[in-house]
């Protein structure tokens, strides 16, 4: 027997009971949350969202549209960003990501509830395709949740890494954390403690008839441009 | 007499506007005098654009009309930054109130802009989001990809997630750029200095081949503009059925070519008897090339 996986733990300690099952780095099944079942997509180990894994997550979505309309599905987020590869490219892996987020948006518009919960690590175009393809994204408090770590930002942007650290300090949308993208408002907020409590209170919460991700980020002092900016486009101004 | 081209690939973001819209149509939003430039730049020590780097409005092709954005490659890279981004996604979000013929997105992007990363890859899931409300109303969202730049990164994944792409010779699409790849895996696993391998790899032939773009054109703006005005409400079903199409597509290409090294390989096995000679040969013959083999599978 292999150690659980980080997520088959979450697993283990949110839900009454879980029946799930494990393919290489993806985790699925469905948990019971007060009589209720859940329909469970994750990924664990900080895999890398390569064309396989996006297409099998997206097997899964669809299966659960067409199996059990309506079902809540809880995305269970732990990855790397998407597979640096010369095959993934060769074979458009930004289409098979693009194709796992219309399914997720099928579902949403079909009457799923989609919650993500990022575990350990989401990055990039792995965020992305889960955690913002859904209708609100949690976190866990060590969880993080980053674009690119620090040092390869400073070689990219050739900002000097001591001049981007102290800017860090300040400013929420340059470094990584789960706080930043919060204020941003790309996280819906953190889960500690009850997370059955947390699950339920998600599943709750009718979806926001469009996307308020701007306006949270507004509020919470993280982006101050974009409601404004986009607003007056939206009108024709 | 041969008539003369006009590249798009060397044009700036307001001169493919304006060779793809009917003549004084356009109309710009949060334009240049708006003066609204990123926020976070200038505390990096880095230059503003007055339109972030990002021209949204609206216009008419061949009388129709359309919502459009240009993102101006010269102005970093092209890559999403929280203006940019809010100007692309509140535009695309218009669409729902005026529902226009059809959005048109002039691609040429790097991908998020690492200076304001989270506000960047935030506005990429907006965008995106946008994409998927406008095309469930019935409105066509058209990608067109021929900039220096390429289609890279999120930018990518949003241009997927369009019902058209229409790419030139020399456009690219693909989520890493070549550089990224080497920096990280090594250069066993990509030499970014291949520019032939990079063709191979990310180029829009490679993707209309394996049917990833839909329409691929001459580096020529009336070519880009007859090939958008052919696509104008050409909105796309985004139901469970198209889903499953799209699904088995996926799986069959990766089963198909799970042991493919090189483009090359993949388009000897979709029956291009001269593999070596697909980079070239000319916008013209390549698609007679791909209709003859779309022909013989049908």
């Amino acid at each position: 027997m292999t150690e659980p996986s980080s997520t088959e733990r979450l697993i283990a300690a949110m839900f009454d009971a879980a029946e799930i099952e494990r393919t290489g780095d993806l985790v699925t099944g469905e948990g019971r949350l007060d009589g209720r079942s859940i329909s469970i997509i994750g990924t664990t180990d900080r895999t890398y969202i390569g064309a396989d894994v996006a297409v099998a997550m997206a097997r899964c979505v669809l299966d659960i549209v067409r199996d059990k309309p309506g079902q809540p599905i809880l995305i269970i987020v732990d990855n790397s960003g998407h597979r640096l590869g010369r095959w993934d490219e060769l074979m458009g892996n930004n289409g098979c990501i693009a194709h796992l987020t219309k399914c997720l948006y099928a579902a949403r518009r079909r009457g799923h509830r989609v919650i993500g919960l990022v575990n350990e690590l989401a990055v990039s175009a792995g965020f992305m395709a889960l955690g913002m393809a859904t209708d609100a994204c949690y976190a866990l408090p060590g969880a993080e949740v980053r674009v690119m770590a620090l040092g390869a930002m400073a070689r990219v942007t050739k900002v000097p890494l001591d001049r981007l650290t102290e800017l860090c300090a300040t400013s929420p949308v340059l470094g990584p954390g789960v706080e930043n993208f919060m204020r941003v408002g790309a996280i819906a907020g953190v889960w500690s403690g009850d997370l059955a409590g947390h699950l339920r209170v998600a599943l709750a919460e009718r979806p926001e008839p469009g996307d308020d991700r701007r306006r949270l980020g507004h509020e919470r002092g993280g982006r101050t441009a974009a409601l404004d900016v986009a607003t007056r486009v939206r009108a024709g101004a | 007499m041969i008539p003369p081209r006009h590249s798009y690939l060397e044009a700036s973001a307001r001169a493919r506007l304006a060779g793809i819209l009917d003549a004084g149509t356009f109309r710009e939003f949060c334009g240049p005098r708006a003066r609204q430039t990123s926020p976070h730049l200038p505390a990096l020590g880095m230059p503003v654009a007055f339109d972030d780097g990002i021209v949204v409005g609206e216009g008419r092709i061949d009388g129709r009309p359309v919502l459009i954005a240009a993102q101006e490659g010269g102005f970093m890279g092209g890559a999403i930054g929280e203006v940019h981004g809010a100007k692309l996604a509140g535009l695309i979000e218009r669409a729902l109130d005026i529902r226009p013929d059809a959005v048109v997105l002039l691609l040429d992007s790097g991908g998020v802009r690492l200076h304001e990363a989270n506000a960047g890859l935030i506005a990429m899931g907006e965008i995106q989001r946008a994409v998927f409300d406008a095309r469930a109303a019935g409105i066509a969202l058209v990608a067109v990809i021929g900039g220096r730049n390429g289609c890279y990164g999120g930018t990518s994944i949003v241009a997927r997630s369009c019902d058209v792409i229409i790419a030139s010779e020399e456009g690219r699409l693909s989520i890493s750029g070549p550089e990224v790849i080497e920096a990280v895996e090594g250069i066993e696993e990509f030499d970014a200095r291949d520019r032939a391998l990079v063709w191979r790899t990310m180029g829009a032939k490679h993707r209309r081949l394996i049917g990833e773009i839909d329409i691929l054109v001459r580096d020529d703006i009336d070519a880009f503009r007859d090939a958008i005005a052919g696509h104008i409400g050409d909105s796309r079903p985004m139901d469970l059925d198209a889903l499953e199409a799209e699904h088995a597509r996926l799986v069959d290409r990766l089963s198909r070519f799970r042991d493919a090294a090189d483009g090359r390989d993949v388009w000897a096995r979709l029956g291009v008897n001269d593999p070596d000679r697909v980079s070239d040969i000319e916008a013209d013959e390549f698609n007679a090339l791909v209709d003859a083999l779309e022909g013989a599978r049908r």
